[in-house]
């Protein structure tokens, strides 16, 4: 006989699992409709691969699970895919997720299997890629990937299956040992090859269950392996949590943080192992489980065949559900199992058992007193943790103590809400404080990330506004060095007659005339204010004209033409005013005053000398500018233009002697727009 | 020089003098090269702070980012400013600052139960940048003319390009939780004890009434 370990703590509840194992196990019918979510296990969701009217056949893969922690999903029956959307999940939060749901067409057709008669012709890899392919989950409760879990490239020296059942009420396991034995062993021998033939095998399943040990042990004595063994555990809740079930048995402890793959050994359910076994051997991927069905709410209790997707209200139904006679319905067992919050949503791979209790068999939870500082929670902790000290930081919410008094060691088996004389629901104040945890968590690395992105931003930028500030002197230098070899041509080959004193003096004029340009804006602003004053006064003589009948009125309005008289007198001193204040200073003026004396003479002709003077000097400085420069050829080429117009109209008008010398000026102002635009390219000029 | 050799031979306090004189240029010399050779980079306080700040980047605080407004808080502004963070983060910055926990000002905004994430209606999106521009994480993708749409992950929902959109296609979506982030709840506490030591004072008096 071998030695075994005890663990700290743990409790002895009330067993009921003779309710369940009374009658035999049976098929469930196919129900009328099969929800099949898409996550069913722990890591990323699979991703559907069929559509919406698709046929599908038993067996048929329906979502791949792509990533590394993920598990595929298959169609549990044949028939059409009526819809995938989101339905409610066989899940605490009672929240919905993306479900497959399928319509059986009632012929319960396979699809093709790819069997195997001697897995020994394989490779472990090979062997792993069947297993991931049937989508099989740790059928124990957590649905982890089982094919991730057999894939560590650690040595595994030790093989633990797991058959302790050890919550009250579940005897899934049990009645699988009991019926499918071989098969499990079977099982067992593949997992052993596919570890490389650990050192041990322990088979640990709780005293409680001695037909299962009986059926487990004689087909262990049939296939004749040495290695494996199979161990009966003294009832204890929770010697099945992975953990405390590798100490019982080998008596290590692991450590915080750390998993049984890196002390050698790797625990897997029976359930699971079985579902490997025929996914190897037969190709079947895994769609039905068996389920208890208990609890005094049930006219029959009993195990049964299920199949993945089946809502859980059509087992209710099979099983004569009394929801008046159930203080609650809960998915697993009493002590780790939740509450169902929506009965339609479906059996999963990790529906192990359908609880309905009476109110006599689970009464509802006493309201929570005071903490007495007992210390029977400290007692029940089957991973020495400090309960009593773990709730009171929880509650004040202090994640670093919680942290430090390794809150994620533990497995929230609830033996200590069990023992609680106060009732305090300790179990459900680590959960919550966990997840804050996680949460806050996540939220840091959210928050780390944004602030780095925030500061390569900010580099960004910087870098963005230094690498303008590059071009646009480089640019300056350039079109310095431009200028500087254009000068030194022109200057040697020729010397039209006013070139000579040259560019600098034309410069000079054109930027004495741009400045010319706010004078022309306050006149032009003035001159329309004038014309919108006289434009009021007369609709408002006219308005006074229509309503001579009615005094009040006519007194309004006659105010008001006194106002727009007003405004109209001022406006026009100020027009008055503003050519003699300019007058002697502004270079318009003085433009004025030269071309006075010359139109004098001859009106027309030395305006339109000037003016193609002006025309010659424009074309050549667009023949000279840079053909890059298309902002400037365009000011360029307007400017011409511009120039070509004014000549037509001095053509036109010189002649017949019209051109007046206000005429000439605002001319001249036109000009200065056309060599203000040229201005921007002869920047350069003026600097040099 | 004899008769300063002399002087110091003669005088016993002048000998002491200057031996602890002398060790305490030693001593110095000794803690002014260990202070630098064994510096130990102490994490500055901007740096704390700056961990404990949510990093929306958002400037409801009046700053233009949450650095900056770390260093404001480290030069002595009030720790009250931050809606996004909430009194979480007032209280977290309360306690490493050693300092009363206020409550939020609302004059910079309220704070919001679940973080928002922005959202463009890509129909109606004109590709005029702004939002780009706008976003302090570049969570934003999109070119000129081009449609835009942000980066759910790196959104920090902090508001800033709702306002520079021309056509108001950007809606803050608050972040749904799914069954993957969904958390057991608290169970309710205090109150329940209360009631129930209440209830019971109340039937022990209806009990010796009788």
């Amino acid at each position: 006989m071998r030695k075994l370990w005890d663990i700290p703590g743990g409790i002895h509840p009330p067993e009921h699992k003779e309710q369940s194992l009374g009658r035999s196990l049976i098929d469930l019918p196919l129900p009328p409709i099969i929800v099949l979510p898409v996550s069913q296990h722990l890591g990323a969701p699979a991703e559907p691969i069929v559509a919406v009217g698709d046929k599908v056949l038993k067996g048929q893969l329906i979502a791949s699970g792509n990533e590394t922690i993920s598990a595929n999903v298959h169609a549990s029956t044949s028939g059409i895919v009526i819809a995938i959307e989101e339905r409610p999940l066989p899940h605490p939060s009672g929240m919905n997720g993306l479900c497959i749901v399928i319509e059986p067409d009632g012929a319960d057709q396979w699809t093709e299997l790819p069997s195997c008669n001697d897995y020994r012709q394989l490779e472990p890899p090979a062997l792993l890629e069947r297993i991931q392919a049937a989508g099989i989950a740790g059928m124990g409760g957590a649905g982890f990937p089982t094919a991730v879990k057999l894939g560590s490239p650690l040595k595994i020296e030790t093989l633990i299956v797991n058959g302790t059942e050890c919550e009250p009420y579940i005897t899934a396991d049990d009645m699988l040992m009991q019926t499918q034995a071989t098969d499990i062993v079977r099982g067992i021998e593949l997992l052993s090859f596919l570890l490389k033939e650990p050192r041990e095998i322990l088979i640990g399943i709780e005293d409680n269950k001695p037909r299962a040990i009986a059926a487990m042990e004689s087909a262990v004595k049939e296939a004749g392996n040495e290695g494996m063994e199979v161990i009966a555990l003294p009832t204890k809740y929770p010697s099945g949590g992975e953990k405390q079930l590798v100490q019982m048995l080998t008596g290590r402890e692991i450590p915080s943080g750390k998993l049984p793959a890196q002390l050698g050994i790797v625990c897997q359910n029976v359930a699971t192992v079985l579902a490997a076994y025929r996914a190897v051997r037969f190709g079947e991927p895994l769609f039905e489980r068996i389920t208890t069905v208990t609890g005094e709410a049930f006219t029959e209790q009993r195990n049964v065949k299920v199949r993945v997707g089946t809502p859980i209200s059509f087992v209710l139904r099979a099983h004569g559900y009394d929801p008046k006679h159930a203080s609650r319905l809960v998915m697993g067992g009493p002590m780790m199992g939740f509450s169902i919050i929506n009965p339609e949503a479906p059996v999963i791979k990790t529906t192990n058992c359908l609880l309905a209790p009476s109110l006599q068999e689970s009464p509802p939870p006493q309201p929570p007193q005071a903490c007495i500082r007992c210390g029977l929670c400290a007692e029940a902790c089957p991973a020495s943790l400090l309960p009593q000290q773990l709730y009171w930081y929880a509650r004040a919410e202090d994640q670093e103590k919680l942290k430090a008094h390794n809150l994620f060691d533990c497995i929230e088996c609830g033996a200590c809400s069990y023992v609680c004389p106060s009732h305090i629901p300790l179990v459900q104040f680590y959960r919550a404080a966990k997840g804050d945890i996680r949460r806050h968590d996540i939220d840091k690395k959210h928050s780390d990330r944004a602030r780095k992105r925030f500061e390569l931003h900010k580099e960004r930028i910087e870098a963005e506004k230094a690498a303008r500030a590059k071009a646009r002197e480089e640019a300056q230098a350039k079109a310095k060095q431009r200028n500087r070899e254009k000068a030194a041509p022109t200057a040697g080959k020729k010397a039209p007659p006013n070139d000579a004193n040259d560019k600098a003096s034309l410069v000079a004029d054109a930027v004495a005339k741009a400045k010319q340009a706010p004078v022309t804006d306050q006149k032009a602003k003035l001159e329309r204010k004038l014309l919108s004053a006289n434009d009021r006064l007369s609709k408002l003589k006219q308005k006074l004209l229509e309503t001579e009948h009615s005094p009040d009125q006519a007194d309004a309005i006659r105010a008001r033409i006194k106002e727009a008289e007003l405004v109209s007198e001022a406006v026009r001193n100020q027009l008055a005013e503003l050519p003699k204040d300019k007058a002697p200073v502004t270079p318009k003026a003085l433009a004025v005053d030269a071309v006075k004396p010359e139109q004098a003479a001859e009106p027309s002709d030395a305006l339109q000398n000037e003016l193609q003077q002006q025309l010659v000097l424009t074309r050549k400085k667009l023949a000279d500018i840079d053909p890059a420069d298309h902002d400037g050829a365009a000011a360029l080429q307007l400017a011409i233009n511009v120039i070509v117009q004014k000549l037509e109209n001095a053509k036109t008008q010189g002649p017949a002697g019209t051109s007046t010398a206000t005429e000439r000026a605002s001319n001249i102002e036109s000009d200065a727009i056309t060599a203000a635009m040229a201005r921007t390219l002869d920047k350069d000029k003026v600097q040099d | 020089m004899q008769l300063l050799t002399d002087f110091i031979l003669q005088r016993s306090v002048a000998e002491a003098v200057m031996a602890l004189v002398g060790l305490a240029v030693l001593f110095g010399a000794i803690l002014g090269y260990a202070s630098v050779r064994f510096k130990v980079e102490a994490d500055p306080i901007v740096d704390q702070i700056d961990a404990i700040l949510p990093q929306t980047q958002c400037g409801q605080c009046g700053h233009p980012g949450c650095r900056p407004y770390a260093q404001a808080i480290s030069n002595g502004e009030a720790i009250n400013r931050c809606p996004p963070g909430g009194q979480a983060t007032i209280n977290e910055l309360a306690k490493l600052l050693d300092m009363e926990a206020p409550s939020l000002d609302e004059e910079h905004g309220e704070e919001s139960e679940r973080p928002n994430v922005a959202y463009i209606r890509e129909d109606e999106c004109i590709g005029c940048t702004k939002c780009i521009q706008a976003c302090p994480v570049d969570a934003i993708l999109g070119a000129a003319q081009q449609m835009h749409t942000v980066i759910a992950e790196e959104c920090t929902g902090c508001d800033l390009c709702v306002e520079p959109c021309p056509v108001d296609c950007i809606d803050m979506i608050p972040v749904e939780i799914t069954v993957t982030d969904w958390t057991w709840k608290r169970p309710a506490d205090d109150t329940e004890i209360a009631q129930l030591i209440a209830t019971d004072s109340g039937e022990r008096r209806a009990g010796a009434a009788s």
